[in-house]
């Protein structure tokens, strides 16, 4: 053996003699399932919200720098592109604070019973798409009135 | 490599330290996974706060914003989810790349990459904010 990958997938046996370790199969082996979905989702929505946090830099900076520098944003804000972006924003915060606050769940051990477990993945999904319309139908009454 | 039930008995002359080095810390393994949850907490109260805040503001100029984000409450409070999202998200990124980037030399460049964008984007907006509350009248 002289690869040092090969050397740090050795393990031992309960016979204690050393052996090669078994890899665990590639993602694409298994079949979807909502909870692999839920978790998924979790990771997609986080980069993205990553990418929404220069949004929020540029937000304040412009807010600190003056008017115009203000009025770029909130311009860019309301054009097309912006909404799109601005509406994906809102989707993957609701979904990362719910996916997020199911995480946080499971690490302390609740929420994997067999009944709730898939349904549950439906539950985040929906109040995700609930609070996303709530937002975006609040802002559309503030705007108009 | 042929297929087979049982694993493959295998000769090797490194040390059980030796081959344990590198792979991880033996007294702080948890630490980034905690701090991931305690940001997570954290961001909870501060999340919900600021989607009220903004909408409660749609439309407003700059002198408003600037007027609502120089306060000392809503200023304190959105440094305080400033390094909440930065330091979370680099966190969760460095996760990413540790499970995708399998070339030692480019994963720990990207870490790296990562955590000083965040660090600065995290300054540059922190700066801000206190530029509007040492502003605000």
């Amino acid at each position: 053996m002289n690869d040092i990958r090969k050397a740090q997938m050795v393990g031992k046996n309960t016979d204690a003699v050393l052996v090669q370790r078994p890899l665990s199969p590639h993602l694409g082996i298994y079949r979807w399932a909502p909870t692999m979905l839920a978790s998924i989702l979790n990771r997609a929505t986080g980069i993205a919200l990553s990418a929404g946090a220069l949004l929020l830099v540029w937000w304040l900076v412009a807010a600190a720098t003056g008017p115009d520098a203000f009025n770029q944003v909130q311009n860019f804000a309301r054009s097309p592109i912006g909404l799109l972006m601005l509406l994906g924003w809102t989707a993957s915060l609701f979904y990362h604070l719910f996916g997020g606050l199911r995480h946080l769940a499971w690490d302390m051990g609740h929420g994997f019973a067999k009944p709730s477990l898939n349904p549950m993945t439906f539950v985040v999904l929906g109040l995700t798409f609930i609070a996303t319309l709530l937002v975006w139908l609040a802002a559309y009454i503030r705007i108009e009135s | 490599m042929a297929v087979s039930n049982k694993a493959e008995k295998i000769d090797i002359m490194r040390s059980q330290l030796g081959r344990v080095r590198g792979l991880g810390s033996a007294k702080s393994g948890a630490h980034h996974w905690k701090v991931e949850r305690v940001t997570a907490i954290a961001l909870v109260p501060l999340t919900v706060w600021f989607v009220i805040s903004v909408l409660t503001h749609l439309g407003a100029d700059q002198p408003a914003i600037a007027a609502w984000a120089g306060s000392p409450l809503n200023a304190a409070l959105l440094l305080a989810l400033i390094v909440m999202t930065f330091h979370h998200m680099q966190l969760g990124l460095q996760v990413v790349w540790e499970d995708y980037i399998h070339v030692i030399r480019r994963r720990e460049a990207a870490i790296l990459a990562t955590k000083g964008a965040c660090l600065l984007l995290g300054l540059v907006a922190a700066v801000a904010v206190l530029k509007l509350a040492v502003l605000a009248h």
